[in-house]
């Protein structure tokens, strides 16, 4: 099953210049959604003002090497790495699931659009594993640590708004990999009935279309403007402003011990690490 | 003074929604991030705004105490057990900032063992006075109990 081309099947049935065409389809639909998005909400109006805002607070000027350098920090930290987030579960699936993601969407591209740089056994494989990766991180996420359910004592099954991002990629990955083990089962003679495949491949596109058409109303547009954020919040640290946020004080310094004399009086002059204080419990008390 | 999301810096953590005392953070339906569900209910008691892990919460002054354009903003740092605010004026003429220890001992290190301890008797459960209440903090047949008549004195500043 996991060498197999799932788009192999439904060449008969569907020529590849209408998948190709449904492919750039979808990349369209994300970019307007994005824009669309970026204009209603006009979070790019407010990253503008808000970085102008910070600018006149700052302390030093930040070169452009300097800018140059933050951003592949913010790359490597916040992006590649999901580093912004505090607690590592979450890290993990969101990891799972971005990098399953990525590599599901571009190893279907790539296979429909006949790249010919890698193996198509090596591309199927690759799909299979996106889907996997995607639908492991996806489902953890969604039973244990979303949010809603872990701080908000809602139950697993209550959907909202703010649930079509994560329920459409969920589908996407449970449904292509239901329609792969079909396509394979009936290869095999074990299932006799294709419409199940035909059936499953048409949920599998349905939820693909809902994923890439609603970036406009789902929070698919948090890949473009988290980034933006983490870059900025680097900036304003480097040049001093910090969002106004008090400056990170070395407890043994002399010179901070000085400043703050209730620090060696009440603490010591070299105070011990206190632990993860309230982060000891997870934040599920409700 | 009620608290607000700045919904950029928020990530869905729910730290500030299991904290509030008021159970007046919760999680937006529509975008996932958090938000104060009643502002005028809010106590400014400033914990989800110390318990946020990305500083993305802010307390909003009301303006005829604290003009638009003020700044109170605070970093709690559980590891080096202190708390740090910074208060900056409108016109930026006044910028200060303020460190103060929140414990001397980590964390979870000085919990009361009160499994450990005796049960109370008969005659403790029929008083009125909690159990293990100091009596130098109750009210006594003969008179009301002072510092000076229990040997005690008030030191300056914060002793735990």
């Amino acid at each position: 099953m996991f060498t197999t081309n799932p788009f192999d099947a439904i060449t008969s049935l569907i020529s590849t210049d209408v998948m190709q065409m449904y492919v750039i389809l979808m990349a369209v639909l994300v970019a307007a959604g994005t824009i669309l998005d970026m204009m209603h909400k006009k979070s790019a109006k407010y990253f503008f003002e808000n970085a102008q805002k910070a600018q006149k607070n700052a302390k030093r000027t930040v070169s452009t090497g300097e800018k140059a350098g933050l951003a592949v920090a913010t790359i490597a930290n916040e992006v590649l790495t999901s580093g912004e987030f505090s607690n590592p579960k979450r890290r993990l699936s969101h990891l799972l699931t971005m990098y399953g993601f990525i590599i599901f969407v571009a190893s279907s591209a790539l296979i429909i659009f006949g790249c010919d740089t890698f193996a198509t056994t090596t591309l199927a494989q690759a799909w299979h594993i996106g889907a996997l990766m995607l639908a492991i991180g996806g489902y953890w996420f969604w039973f244990f640590i979303r949010v809603d359910v872990n701080s908000e004592g809602v139950k697993w099954y209550q959907l909202r708004r703010a649930d079509i991002f994560i329920v459409s990629l969920l589908l996407t990955a449970t449904f292509a990999l239901i329609w792969s083990y079909l396509q394979h089962k009936g290869t095999t003679g074990a299932v006799a009935d294709m419409g199940w495949t035909t059936l499953f491949f048409a949920f599998f596109i349905i939820s693909n279309t809902v994923l890439f058409s609603t970036v406009m109303w789902s929070k698919f547009a948090h890949m473009f403007f988290k980034p933006a954020a983490a870059f900025q919040k680097r900036v304003a640290h480097a040049d001093g402003s910090n969002e106004n946020l008090p400056g990170d004080f070395d407890l043994s310094s002399p010179e901070v011990q000085a400043r703050f004399p209730d620090i060696p009086e009440y603490m010591g002059k070299n105070p011990e690490n206190m632990g993860a204080g309230i982060r000891r419990e997870a934040a599920n008390h409700y | 003074m009620p608290t607000f999301v700045y919904m950029t810096r928020c990530d869905g953590c729910g730290q500030c929604v299991d904290i509030c005392p008021s159970d007046i953070m919760h999680i937006d339906k529509t975008l996932r991030r958090a938000y104060n569900i009643e502002p005028n209910m809010c106590w400014e008691c400033y914990s989800c705004v110390k318990a946020c892990p990305h500083h993305a919460i802010d307390v909003r002054g009301y303006a005829d105490f604290a003009p638009l354009g003020h700044s109170v903003r605070v970093h709690r740092d559980e590891e080096k057990g202190t708390i740090a605010w910074r208060i900056k004026f409108r016109n930026g003429k006044k910028d200060m900032e303020l460190l103060a220890p929140i414990t001397t001992k980590p964390w979870g290190s000085c919990i009361p063992q009160l499994a450990n301890e005796a049960a109370p008797a008969d005659s403790m459960r029929n008083t009125e006075l909690l159990y293990n209440e100091p009596k130098y903090v109750a009210m006594n047949d003969n008179a009301l109990m002072t510092l000076e008549s229990n040997g005690l004195e008030i030191k300056e500043g914060v002793y735990y």
